[in-house]
């Protein structure tokens, strides 16, 4: 089976802060590193490929950098990584993005039918979860997001347990599907020394923007709608009150509640019918 | 199990100038990192010497991630408030080939590390060497933490920095003494390019270097530093462990009453602290340092403590050393001798060098400073108080100025000390 | 004489270099980049630029004038107009902007709302709430949109909950939300009749279908806002959201096609009033995917509390330190948490000692959460600790030490022995909730 995993280099956001004093992020010296939930991507991809025979491939868009983050995926086990790199795909949005990479899997899927898209459920640094969706619905594969467990596999289908709202949910799709993954998925493997020195020398595949039929309309900042139009940082505290309730504790936690539900901190839901129970 | 030529364990300064001589003179050669990257948790004042850096990577001023040249280093002896200062400027050191630069670790070493691959050096990240591989004694690889984790190699070369765990186990390294290590912190405070320029009155683009003594270690075995980068500022100080016990300084405490000594506190004015460092500096010197060789191992770099204090080298000491170590294990490979005789060419090459050279020639001065504690606290004192007797102006006559001076300096210290300290200063710095 | 970049504050958006009308500006390894031989110091550029990282001045008058502004982006207000230049920008983008066949005219504001295992997610009738308010702002007519099966109650909710017209797709195909046909369902309705805007609460199954309905309708969607604005003259909808882990706000415009896609995170916006008897115009549509086209089926569904909730996506959390004192403590907790429909953490503390399991664990080396409430039991607020759990919305805590550091971060800081505050918390709780669920 061919499985696809597409992963992204992105800042260790608890690592990013923001200067109070100018305003700016303050990105210098932030590492950067695969993204989280990417890495369980591929570990789970890897994991099928063991059990079932056949291959896994990597794409990732970035800039030349994020060479590193893939190289440092190969070591995990994969069998091949492709950058996705290009001046016109800078500012690019979750569309324009989504776009990018369904052209290069489409590029792979023509050379090697693809199974299953792995994606991460989200990236840390924008956290949109978008990007997954938008690959499943260009490729026309059906998609079943947030990922906990596989339950089965065989050559036409895959079950997935995936957390939803109220609980989880036990989905089967027919392949090829895309399932982006959350953390709880697996664990992470500690790569072996020979995957480590492999991937020490892997060079990834470079694909630019003239070596794919790209419309040039639909991606970077032309392809994207959406921009930012300022940043600016998180409300701070509301100055932190201070409620002593050593000598009345009664009282206090009355007026702390009080103040809970006057600022609409914690609101009250009418428990209708058919609403949430 | 793979087989390499030479396996260097760190990839610091130290390890990447070994790989890279070893990998020049055609051996296969990889270096077992224990960070993310290389230079992720490495630190160090901040300047880099450009002939060690020249003599392993040609011209690599024209690529390395540098911040900035040194044009201008200045000396200064604190006490209390006040500030004396020395300091020389040469704009020559402004052009090629440099006399040096500051950099921040985390990126030249990085570089490093990508001159060291173009080589053809394999590097392995995020790997710990757990110890030598024998066979009967000979020294014949490493075991890493990894599974499948074992590598073959005719020569391994320590360059773990100064917690050398692998050197330890192989009897190579010394035993690190609170009255051999010292302990340094650093902070990197951000600053605009132009204010920072202003500050130490530098022309676009270039460098100065401040070194601070007395009280910027509360008088402690030390010195402490302020670097300029491209947009921040590095700030440190470091003190031998032992007096720090001794006298229940921390290390922050340090450099917090240094950022607020009155001479300090404007360079640093408005900067934002982004980020803060702490390590340890191998200060034993020549009388500390360890074999620096065995059958198919070579020691260099920090694990060998090659540190010169007093003229806070330490990185090309690191480079020079790798690259002796690196030309040796190739030569010792081609000869086919890797016994501890064969491999002492590598120590005998040292002893040539600057290197050892210069440790061996201020071998003294650590012992000297814990004889002469005065030179550290009471000297500048005596300085300092007598350049404000001399420069304040007043109505006293510049002759009664001198003898006010010459009085208050007997007072402080007697006439005896006075010219048995002159005597050990001599012996130990200029002898 | 060009534009200057300051590359330490550019977060390589690229907003100017869409707006550079000379086409002077470029993205290079992520920083804005200007070509000084093309550009004419037009200025717009800087305008747009929403990190202050463009500037005219000569780069010595620079710093005073970017701290300027930086002041000025702290006061930010959601309700100011935009800048000039995106104004202009989104009158002519919106005049390019083709319209599908069927209309010409991208009107009313749409709240899909969320009905799955006869449950409605609640930040539907929020969203009906923040709804109004953009639609009045703008003058144009509020409607909800419900895919489902058997969901006649659900169109009344709707009305009472303030829906002016409610599209109905009513089919069995929908029955459990699956992407496909929820997908299918929503962008026929979009494409026939054209919304200017159209919301979703950011639960899994709106981050599921809307980021699939935004790639079929191939316009622009953000994820998670937590503020909505709107400019009265443009449209153009002010989508807030978190973004860097919390570090920062962004405010995200879709300046060139339609509709308009926001999900909204759940609890963040006030609960409108319900109005028994409302009732408005019905449209109803037909499903036009059958059974066989589905490619997913749902198998099962596993039924689970709050506590079982993904603690990244937890909206009320009690968390637990050291403080307890003894794993036998912590019903004390569990009750506090099970009144308020909470999700219980706790510190790496709690986990080292083994009351708690390390999927509990909030912080560094656990999970990073982002609740609307986070109530911190007897924790002393270790970095970290603080840094998994300091971008929440409010904090309240508990604690006995006056200097302890959760203190620092927190809204209201109850200081008090835990064991007498948190039986009067759950029991002051219990009493507020009982007719209703919190959040």
């Amino acid at each position: 089976m061919h499985f696809v995993v597409c992963l992204k280099q992105v800042p260790d956001t608890s690592e990013v802060r923001i200067d109070p004093n100018t305003n700016t992020l303050m990105r210098e010296g932030v590492p950067s590193i695969i993204n989280p939930y990417d890495a369980h991507a591929l570990e789970e991809a890897i994991r099928l490929r063991d059990k079932m025979g056949g291959k896994v491939t990597i794409v990732s868009m970035g800039p030349p950098q994020a060479k590193e983050a893939l190289r440092k995926a190969m070591s995990f086990g994969a069998d091949r990584a492709i950058l996705l790199t290009d001046r016109g795909f800078a500012g690019s949005d979750s569309l324009a993005t989504a776009y990018i990479l369904t052209v290069a899997i489409q590029k792979i899927h023509a050379e090697e039918p693809i199974d299953i898209v792995f994606t991460g459920k989200e990236a840390i640094d924008g956290d949109t979860a978008q990007t997954g969706p938008g690959i499943a619905q260009r490729l026309g594969f059906p998609q079943l997001t947030y990922g906990i467990r596989v339950r089965e596999i065989d050559n036409t289908s895959v079950t997935v347990e995936r957390k939803t709202e109220g609980g989880r949910e036990v989905a089967k799709a027919l392949l090829p599907a895309l399932i982006t993954v959350e953390k709880e998925m697996n664990e992470l493997r500690y790569a072996t020394l020979p995957d480590m020195m492999k991937a020490a020398v892997y060079e990834p595949e470079m694909w630019d923007a003239k070596s794919l039929p790209y419309d040039t309309a639909e991606m970077g900042l032309k392809g994207s709608p959406t921009s930012v139009s300022r940043i600016f940082p998180p409300p701070g505290r509301s100055g932190g009150e201070r409620i002593d309730a050593t000598t009345d504790p009664k009282g206090a936690v009355a007026n702390l509640v009080e103040k809970v539900f006057q600022e609409n901190i914690i609101m009250v839901h009418p428990a209708v019918k058919g609403g949430r129970a | 199990m793979e087989n390499f030529d030479v396996i260097v364990v760190g990839g610091g300064p130290a390890g990447l100038s070994a790989a890279l001589s070893a990998a020049k003179a055609g051996m296969k050669t990889v270096v077992i990192e224990r960070g993310d990257y290389p230079g992720t948790k490495n630190v160090m004042g901040g300047v880099l010497y450009t002939k060690a850096t020249e003599a392993v990577v040609p011209d690599f001023w024209q690529s390395a991630p540098l911040e900035r040249p040194v044009i201008e280093q200045r000396y200064g002896f604190l006490s209390g408030d006040e500030t004396i200062l020395a300091g020389y400027r040469d704009p020559v050191w402004a052009q090629a080939p440099y006399n040096a630069h500051t950099v921040l670790r985390v990126k030249f070493d990085r570089w490093l590390a990508q001159q060291a691959e173009k080589a053809g050096v394999m590097i392995i990240t995020e790997t710990v060497v757990e110890d030598l591989l024998y066979k009967g004694d000979n020294v014949v690889g490493v075991r890493t933490g990894r599974a499948e984790g074992d590598l073959g190699a005719k020569v391994v070369i320590l360059a773990e920095g100064v917690n050398a765990f692998i050197a330890k186990k192989a009897g190579l390294a010394p035993q690190m003494r609170p009255d051999t290590v010292a302990v340094a912190v650093k902070e990197i405070i951000q600053l605009p390019q132009e204010k920072l320029e202003d500050r130490f009155c530098l022309e676009p683009g270039q460098g100065a270097t401040i070194e601070l003594f007395g009280d910027s270690t509360q008088g402690m075995m030390g010195t402490a530093f302020i670097y300029t980068n491209k947009d921040s500022l590095s700030i440190g100080v470091g003190a031998l462990l032992e007096p720090l016990i001794r006298t229940k300084w921390t290390p922050n405490d340090l450099l917090e009453a240094l950022k607020a000594k009155p001479y300090v506190k404007r360079l640093i004015q408005g900067g934002e602290t982004k980020e803060y460092l702490a390590h340890l500096i191998p200060e034993g010197g020549y009388n500390a340092m360890p074999k620096l060789h065995r059958q198919g191992v070579l020691v260099v770099g920090d694990t060998a403590m090659l540190v010169n204090g007093l003229n806070r080298e330490g990185s090309n000491l690191a480079m020079t050393s790798g690259k002796m170590a690196g030309e040796v294990a190739a030569q010792c490979i081609q000869s086919g001798d890797l016994s501890d005789q064969g491999m002492s060419l590598y120590e005998q090459r040292m002893r040539d060098s600057f290197v050892v050279k210069d440790l061996y020639k201020f071998r003294r001065l650590g012992r000297f400073f814990e004889t002469h504690p005065h030179f550290l606290k009471v000297y500048p004192e005596i300085a300092a108080n007598a350049m404000h007797l001399y420069f304040t102006a007043d109505e006293t006559s510049k002759k009664e100025r001198q003898k006010q001076i010459m009085k208050m300096v007997f007072e402080k210290r007697a006439k005896g000390g006075l010219v048995s300290d002159v005597f050990g200063a001599w012996r130990a710095i200029l002898k | 004489m060009s534009v200057v970049v300051d590359k330490t504050k550019c977060i390589g958006c690229g907003a100017c270099v869409v707006e550079c009308p000379v086409e002077a500006l470029d993205l290079v390894d992520g920083t804005a980049t200007v070509d000084p031989a093309k550009c004419k110091e037009t200025g717009s550029c800087v305008t747009v630029c929403p990190a202050n990282a463009l500037s005219l001045e000569a780069k010595a008058a620079a710093p005073a004038a970017k701290k300027a502004d930086a002041g000025a982006a702290k006061e930010f207000n959601a309700k100011e107009p935009l800048p000039k230049a995106v104004q202009d920008y989104a009158k002519t983008n919106a005049a390019k902007s083709a319209p599908v066949a069927g209309g010409d005219v991208w009107s009313g504001v749409w709240i899909i709302v969320e009905y799955n295992h006869g449950r409605i997610a609640p930040v539907s009738w929020e969203l009906l709430g923040e709804g109004r308010k953009l639609a009045d702002v703008i003058g144009c007519e509020l409607c909800a949109v419900i895919t489902g099966y058997q969901v006649d109650h659900v169109i009344r909710e709707a009305f009472a909950y303030g829906a002016e017209k409610v599209y109905v797709i009513d089919d069995p195909v929908l029955e459990n939300f699956r992407t496909e046909p929820y997908a299918e369902a929503i962008t026929g309705l979009v494409r026939k009749y054209q919304p200017e805007i159209i919301l979703m609460g950011a639960t899994a199954i709106g981050r599921d279908v809307f980021p699939a309905v935004a790639t079929r309708l191939r316009t622009g969607l953000t994820a998670d806002c937590t503020v909505l604005g709107i400019d009265p003259e443009t449209k153009l909808l002010q989508q807030t959201r978190p973004a860097f882990g919390g570090n920062i706000m962004a405010t995200i415009l879709c300046r060139s096609r339609r509709p308009q896609m926001s999900t909204v995170r759940p609890r963040v916006m006030a609960m409108p009033a319900r109005v028994e008897g409302r009732s408005g115009e019905i449209v109803r549509e037909q499903q036009s995917m059958t059974e066989d086209e589905i490619r997913t089926k749902v198998l099962e569904f596993i039924p689970g509390d709050a506590k079982s909730i993904f603690l990244d996506k937890a909206e009320i959390i009690v968390a637990v330190g050291l403080g307890i004192a003894s794993q036998k403590n912590l019903p004390l907790v569990e009750e506090l948490a099970d009144s308020l429909g909470a999700t219980l953490a706790c510190t790496r503390g709690v986990v080292e000692a083994g009351w708690m399991s390390h999927d509990h664990q909030v912080g560094q080396t656990g999970v990073t959460v982002r609740p609307k409430v986070y109530i911190a039991i007897g924790i002393s607020g270790a970095i970290q600790h603080l840094v998994g759990m300091e971008t929440s919305d409010y904090i309240i805590a508990v604690n006995n030490d006056p200097e302890a550091g959760i203190f620092r971060v927190a809204n209201y800081g109850i200081l008090g022995d835990l064991f007498q505050v948190v039986p009067l918390l759950t029991a002051e709780f219990k009493k507020r909730l009982q007719h209703g669920v919190a959040n």
